[in-house]
């Protein structure tokens, strides 16, 4: 065989196991809507621990941060700190909103909004927020598989065949298995990943240097400046490093399938042991670094950071590996992608069109709407994909900077009874105007600081601020709502 | 819902003073640990040292919800 037919058999297999892998994951299985999206609220520690890591480690820890790492350098260490620190955080967010998720039957974030605060322009809001947000997040999923699957490849399969091929697979299960299916295929992702990582990691330092250590020196010799902020960059010093690392971390479980994915498990504990280990998963992407750096010496000079990495691979590696990579990272970039989809999909049936169109609908006639809708979004991002194109990393903290936006509605939520309604709408609202306006007239970083941190900043200022306001000088009509709410909710 | 213990935020204060504000003290080159540049190393070390803070906050908030028993 040749190398590009080895490539593609090896790409083509492991696919083709992950799928069959989702398919298997529902059957036998009634799917109703609850089943379909929140897994019957029956995953334990282990497969809890695999969903959250195969929604975290995505497309984007694969190319992103090695292909950053080779652009920018040392402001890229930000990846390390934020996805650990966002552990931290769910440990104290995940667990009571899992409590308040059982007792009233919340499947989607804004269901969460729409009973925390009985408003339900507030949850329509944030299910479109939510919605729009995604769509960068899961076209950079789709583009990333794109590039992967078409460099492993030797250019056997085109850019768009394999997305489309993709987008057709993963639609495929999530229509028949739900959230099971993402768990599931997500468990080989998980244990292809770590190998992949792990190889590249030690492998390509060793053949190029003899071993991490030397690679090091080699880089430290050759381009000191690159490994420290802001590294080949002219403004992403410290305070960019603090601000964007608050800015993640408190962002990652406010994406709507984060946060929706802590309504999957058994129970609030299982969430807490979850925090103290997923940690240690963060590790593997150390290895994904140092492979991202030893690319700063052997292939210097390529305008997309990117594909950095992968042609290093190409190079370094015999084709029967660089097959594996090749599967391995279209899983990790299909896992995600079904999640989001599948999210997506439940928040636009279940919490915008039921409610705004046809309040009569049933649950089994919502579980329908969302399957097509699968379909639908499926096809709008990768029609995205293969129009448009931007750089990963551009891509997510753009979402990053509008999901944020809910966690003062959401924290202050569960921990403080004096927090109105329409306070959190008007934080929201400003929070997301300031993001946009200082992202689109390209203010961001502003005096050094990322613009989302500043935006979530105004919106904590204003919920904190106008729910005092109400509280003092507000109509008592109002401060009897708010209060009555706080009572049925905590 | 019942706030967090006091320990048990400090203890999750731990990872953020020690992998986001401490930047400035930490982004530097030498000396090398485990023969990686300086801030690298101690990202790693502390990604490793962070399950162990949880770890804490974890006995601390079991201790606080097992004597009252499952109030549901």
């Amino acid at each position: 065989m040749t190398p590009a037919a080895v490539c593609l058999s090896t790409i083509i297999a492991i696919v083709a196991v992950g799928t069959t892998v989702g398919f298997l994951a529902g059957a036998h299985r009634r799917m109703d809507l609850e089943q379909w999206t929140v897994g019957g609220r029956r995953f334990g520690v282990l497969l809890m621990f695999l969903l959250m890591s195969g929604e975290v480690y995505t497309t984007f820890a694969f190319l992103g941060a090695s292909g950053w790492a080779y652009s920018r350098g040392g402001p890229t260490l930000y990846v390390l700190a934020y996805l650990t620190l966002a552990y931290v955080v769910s440990f104290f967010i995940l667990p009571p909103l899992w409590e308040v998720g059982r007792r009233y039957g919340m499947q989607t974030q804004s269901d969460f909004f729409g009973v925390r605060y009985g408003n339900r322009y507030l949850a329509g809001f944030v299910c479109i927020v939510g919605i729009v947000c995604f769509l960068p997040y899961l076209q950079l999923q789709i583009t990333g598989l794109g590039l992967i699957v078409s460099i492993a490849s030797f250019g056997g399969i085109g850019r768009t065949t394999a997305m489309t091929v993709a987008v057709a697979l993963l639609v495929a299960f999530v229509c028949a298995s739900g959230v099971r299916a993402v768990a599931w295929v997500s468990v080989v992702k998980d244990v292809l990943m770590l190998i992949a990582a792990l190889a590249i990691g030690i492998g390509i330092p060793l053949v190029h240097f003899g071993g991490i250590g030397p690679m090091f020196a080699a880089l430290i010799a050759a381009r000191p400046a690159h490994l420290t902020m802001p590294g080949a960059t002219a403004h992403l010093g410290h305070g960019w490093y603090i601000s964007t690392v608050l800015l993640t971390s408190l962002g990652v479980y406010m994406w709507p399938h984060a946060f929706g994915a802590s309504f999957t498990a058994k129970s609030g504990d299982t969430l807490r042991r979850n925090a103290v280990v997923m940690p240690l998963y963060s590790l593997s992407l150390a290895f994904i670094f140092f492979a991202g750096f030893a690319t700063v010496l052997i292939a210097p000079g390529m305008s997309n950071g990117d594909l950095a990495l992968l042609s290093v691979v190409r190079r370094s590696f015999p084709p029967w590996f660089l097959g594996f990579v090749g599967g391995a990272g279209a899983l990790t970039a299909m896992v995600p992608a079904a999640v989001f989809i599948l999210t997506a999909a439940t928040l636009f049936a279940k919490n915008l069109y039921r409610p705004l169109f046809s309040p009569t609908l049933s649950d089994a006639q919502v579980a329908r709407l969302a399957r097509a809708m699968v379909v639908a979004i499926g096809l709008i991002s990768l029609t995205l994909a293969v129009f448009t194109s931007s750089t990963l990393v551009s891509l997510l903290l753009t979402g990053y900077a509008g999901v944020t936006q809910f966690f003062p509605g959401v924290v202050l939520g569960l921990y403080w009874k004096r927090v109105s309604a329409a306070a959190v709408f008007a934080g929201l609202v400003a929070g997301l105007a300031s993001a946009v306006s200082l992202m689109v007239s390209d203010h961001d970083p502003l005096f050094g600081v990322s613009a989302g941190f500043l935006a979530l900043c105004v919106n904590f200022v204003i919920v904190v601020g106008g729910s005092l306001f109400a509280l003092t000088l507000g109509a008592e009509e109002g401060r009897e709502r708010t209060a009555r709410l706080a009572a049925a909710f905590h | 819902m019942k706030k967090p213990s006091l320990a048990a935020l400090a203890l999750g204060l731990i990872p953020f003073a020690a992998l986001c504000f401490s930047v400035p003290l930490w982004d530097r080159i030498h000396p090398l640990l485990f023969g990686l540049p300086f801030n690298l190393g101690w990202l790693i070390a502390w990604i490793a040292l962070t399950p162990l803070c949880m770890w804490g906050a974890y006995r601390i908030e079991s201790a606080r919800a097992l004597p009252r028993g499952d109030a549901r």
